[in-house]
């Protein structure tokens, strides 16, 4: 096994290991770590959407952000930039947030609940396939959102940033800041462990490039498993993990946060596989990348929390009681968006980034 | 035929969607690729050794640029 292979092992050990521990040190279950959940309850906190019960300054997303910064920065590979389409990502990431929620989690949560058990996240995975699938005809047909250029040094360092002014605000407490009383929102680990888990798994995941879109779509497309390698380690662990803290429970029903609508398990995840796969990451990729300097993934990070706001706000997440008519229509209407969106932004190859000298 | 693909500010997969692309192009003796972040440099070489089996060679050309190269 080459080194890179081994670091990609080692990178999926670390997170399917933390997110069964960041259970046991008071997450919700089967949400060691979940960014569209911890999204929305961090929007939650600050005050755009009133769904009490996921109001939390949840400190594993500015953990990423900032692990994945110190990554980049140590090994030199922090860069400005961004141009690459911002405002299109903007609300493509506001639609990721709805359809994750309404298979209730994002690609990372789903291998977690998978390695828990819950069979639903199965239905989810094999919507999740055949979104990226449907992404990959996309980005073979020469979909782009465009290239990113060079930016100056502040842009790069509004991802840090913010994270930095999530960390104050969960320190200093001030009354402005929701808090959940009770349901998933009131349950999390301590606040120096979820930082420090969030911190670790940035900088690993810097470090690897570990995606879950990347994953399955370098598997189809190239027929490389270097991505799917992390995917399959999370698992793994995460389910060894599970059965000796005695939380593994097989079965479609009775899940925690979860619902059994196969149907929408299946769409919902297959809109999100596929508006993840033309971004070019997973909502946890995108926090990398905003580490990174990468302004254009902060932009859909800020979608992402935008969207998953809106989610509650109009009703379209689901609980463990279903999925809202207004979240099927939702997600109906984001899936038609993002096929729009596939079939019209392209470009024709040979012309515009490749030409030829004899 | 020398051929050069310009993948600068792609995000992934793009960068290594172009590489293949002219990869599979017969006329296509020699192939550079300019890319600017390390994960597309590390990408783009490593599917460029798994397309051809040869190691590219990589040249930094500006402070986080790199022209990736190989003959056909």
């Amino acid at each position: 096994m080459s080194g890179e292979r081994k670091k990609m092992l080692g990178a999926g050990l670390l997170v399917g290991a933390l997110g069964v521990l960041l259970v046991v040190l008071g997450n919700p279950k089967n949400m060691g770590v979940c960014v569209v959940c911890f999204l929305r309850d961090i929007g939650g906190a600050l005050g755009l959407h009133r769904a009490a019960i996921v109001q939390n300054l949840r400190m594993e997303v500015p953990g990423f952000i900032l692990g994945s910064f110190l990554a980049a920065v140590l090994f030199g590979e922090f860069k400005s930039r961004g141009g690459s389409n911002p405002i299109l990502r903007f609300f493509m990431g506001a639609m990721v947030s709805i359809t994750a929620l309404v298979f209730l989690g994002c690609p990372l949560r789903m291998v977690l609940r998978l390695a828990a058990g819950d069979l639903n996240a199965v239905v989810g995975l094999i919507g999740f396939a055949c979104g990226i699938a449907v992404g990959i005809y996309f980005l073979k047909r020469g979909f782009t959102l465009g290239r990113s250029y060079p930016q100056h040094k502040v842009a790069g360092a509004v991802g840090p940033a913010f994270a930095i002014f999530l960390v104050v605000l969960a320190v200093a407490a001030p009354a402005f800041i929701f808090r959940s009383g009770s349901g998933p929102g009131s349950m999390a680990a301590p606040l120096l462990y979820s930082l420090g888990a969030g911190l670790l798994i940035g900088a690993v995941a810097q470090r690897t490039r570990l995606c879950m879109v990347g994953g399955i779509r370098d598997m189809i497309m190239f027929k490389d498993s270097h991505l799917l390698l992390g995917f399959i380690a999370i698992f793994v662990v995460a389910l060894i993990g599970n059965l000796l803290a005695g939380s593994f429970n097989l079965g479609f029903a009775d899940q925690p946060v979860a619902h059994t609508n196969h149907f929408y398990n299946f769409l919902g995840m297959l809109a999100t596989g596929l508006g993840a796969a033309l971004l070019g990451g997973c909502p946890l990729r995108q926090l990398i990348l905003a580490g990174e300097g990468d302004s254009d993934a902060m932009v859909t990070v800020m979608g992402l929390i935008v969207g998953a706001a809106t989610a509650h706000n109009f009703g379209l997440a689901a609980s463990p009681a279903g999925v809202p008519v207004n979240g099927q229509i939702a997600n109906w209407v984001i899936l038609a968006l993002f096929v729009l969106i596939g079939f019209t932004a392209h470009e024709t190859r040979k012309t515009t980034a490749t030409k030829s000298k004899k | 035929m020398q051929h050069i693909v310009d993948a600068r500010g792609r995000s992934c997969p793009e960068p290594v969607i172009l590489t293949r692309q002219a990869l599979n192009d017969k006329s296509i003796e020699s192939l550079t690729v300019m890319v600017d972040a390390a994960v597309a440099r590390e990408n783009v070489a490593r599917a460029i050794l798994s397309a051809t089996g040869k190691q590219a060679q990589i040249n930094e050309t500006a402070g986080g640029e790199w022209e990736i190269s190989v003959k056909l």
